[in-house]
């Protein structure tokens, strides 16, 4: 019974992993014959500023989208975790964002950006803040910056939906017994909320940074990596290479390059996931 | 749940205000998409007027999205890989997550460790090879291409979420269903399967809303317009090169938006608890 899946995954997972690996260690213009290189591609990687560019952007988005979005969905969960009118319609509402299909919403955010156009420079015009108002996506820095608003508006209703469930599997008696004890809001939060939601808050940032590092459709969208390469992620970078300019070996180690830090966390959650000890 | 202290004031600063500004933050985007769509090109682009309203609301850009694009058969395309994709992700992950959840044999452990890493496992990280094994078996520029590479994203989270799902369903009605006489396979689809229809729900809800998602696979296999998808054909062929049709983009996001935020509208419920089955233990 498990066999067809296994041999179904193995064929379309397992081995274009392996002859990724592969391909990464030769010269490989699409539609030739490739030939072995050795680590040849990895050294030039080395030596290619771009590609520690791709390496640090890939960092700072990763860093900054992530922690923007625990922080929000914690305190997103926590408004959301009183008794009020309308609750079931703004939880499903809020997680618009994250089932719409990301490469129109960001259609949307690409308009909301323009350089001509923006509805939001408009309202900074109009209340006097900025005139004619910055160039969110021709600036490097606030390329970057829009990026990761956008990855936080996307990214934040998993955050907060799932923490919020977290939230209520805590039992009220453990509030109540705090409060009987004199602990203050801030204490509870501290000693009884946030232990209490450590295991739900880690899985919850290792998927997150999993697919926040590995990020390639907002990037594609937006800024196609530009200005000057101040926005290309590990993906969109391996794309350009591969797709664009059809050197598939370099593009494959530009794609590797994102293995190591990647497999740490698919390990360890892997490990912390398996249901069998529930 | 605590008790309610304080007057209107604290539960506007608590609760209102925070959550009105969220909802502001994650609905504009969705108003801007629906006022743009519906604003004739003099409105568009004119930057003397106030943007947030329609003065002269027009379907000119639905009308030429479905007339002058290919957008219907990209929306049937989109439809027919989800619904393929989603088919393929259910039965293979119940033949993975039934005997990881239900028998025990030699390597269990190491599949099921296997099934977790793979579902892990990003796009980006397989797309270079895999364009040039779907250009090898010639699949490039078919549906078929989609509705092979997407299943495999979406069979281990079917299988993850479905195990779970399995083992909550007490093992004493098969029990039951054995001693009466019943077969193996009997029982697993006339008194297991139908307990976990809503588990099938949750995890049939989650893939087709991610095969609605996929784009990257999408972007390299199809390059011909009869067989894209909604986003690539919105990003491929309603911006011309410095060209953007932004009515029409408009529309295209929001006529393609609609059919997942519908079917989620109903499952509403299934999906949360599919999304969160993952990290939180029931």
């Amino acid at each position: 019974m498990v066999g067809p899946p296994i041999l179904f995954l193995c064929a379309l997972v397992g081995y274009p992993f392996l002859y990724g690996i592969w391909l990464s260690l030769e010269d490989r213009p699409v539609a030739h014959a490739g030939t072995f290189v050795g680590l040849a591609n990895f050294v030039a990687d080395a030596h290619d500023p771009v590609f520690w560019r791709v390496t640090i952007n890939t960092f700072v988005y990763t860093f900054f989208a992530t922690i923007l979005k625990m922080v929000g969905g914690l305190g997103l969960a926590l408004v959301m975790n009183q008794n009020f009118r309308g609750k079931n319609l703004i939880r499903a509402l809020m997680l618009l964002p994250f089932i719409v299909p990301t490469v129109l919403s960001t259609i949307a955010w690409m308009w909301m950006l323009d350089p001509g156009f923006s509805v939001i420079n408009w309202l900074l015009k109009y209340f006097g803040l900025a005139n004619p108002g910055p160039s969110w996506l021709g600036n490097p820095t606030l390329a970057m910056i829009s990026l990761i608003i956008v990855n936080v508006w996307r990214g934040l209703p998993f955050y907060g939906i799932t923490l919020l469930a977290g939230l209520q599997t805590i039992s009220p008696d453990l509030y109540e017994a705090a409060t009987i004890d004199g602990a203050s809001t801030w204490h509870r939060f501290i000693y009884v909320t946030l232990p209490l939601l450590k295991p739900v808050i880690f899985i919850v940032t290792m998927f997150s940074i999993i697919f926040t590092f590995a990020d390639f459709q907002l990037v594609y969208v937006l800024t196609r990596g530009g200005p000057a390469n101040a926005t290309h992620l590990f993906a969109t970078y391996a794309f350009d290479i591969a797709m664009g300019g059809g050197q598939l070996g370099m593009g494959a180690s530009v794609a590797l390059a994102m293995l190591p830090p990647l497999a740490l966390i698919i390990i360890a959650m892997s490990i912390y996931m398996k249901p069998n000890k529930s | 749940m605590s008790v309610e202290r304080g007057g209107w004031r604290v539960r506007a600063l608590k609760l209102w205000i925070p959550l009105g500004a969220f909802m502001l933050f994650t609905l504009f985007p969705f108003y801007w998409m629906a006022v743009t769509s519906i604003k004739p090109n003099s409105e568009l682009y004119n930057r003397k007027i106030m943007p947030m309203i329609v003065y002269h609301p027009t379907l000119k850009h639905y009308v030429d999205l479905l007339t002058e694009t290919n957008f219907l058969v990209w929306t049937w395309n989109t439809f027919l890989v989800a619904v393929v994709s989603t088919a393929i992700s259910l039965v293979f992950g119940t033949m993975l997550a039934y005997p990881l959840a239900r028998m025990k044999f030699a390597g269990s452990a190491l599949i099921s460790f296997a099934v977790a890493a793979t579902y892990l496992v990003p796009q980006p990280l397989l797309f270079i090879p895999l364009a040039d094994i779907i250009n090898q078996l010639h699949l490039g520029d078919t549906l078929t291409s989609v509705m092979l590479t997407y299943p495999t994203l979406l069979v281990p989270f079917c299988a993850w979420l479905l195990m779970g799902y399995f083992r909550s369903v007490p093992v004493e009605l098969e029990d039951a269903a054995r001693i009466d006489g019943a077969t193996r396979l009997q029982t697993i689809f006339r008194v297991f399967l139908p307990l976990c229809v809503p588990g099938f729900i949750s995890a049939g809800i989650f893939a087709f809303t991610l095969s609605q998602n996929e784009f990257l696979y999408a972007l390299i296999f199809l390059t011909q317009t009869d067989v894209r998808t909604v986003p690539v054909g919105a990003i491929a062929e309603l911006v011309k090169g410095d060209v953007f049709y932004w009515g029409q983009l408009m529309a295209a996001a929001l006529l393609g938006s609609v059919p997942v935020a519908v079917i989620y509208s109903f499952f509403v419920e299934h999906y949360v608890a599919g999304l969160t089955a993952g990290a939180v233990k029931q």
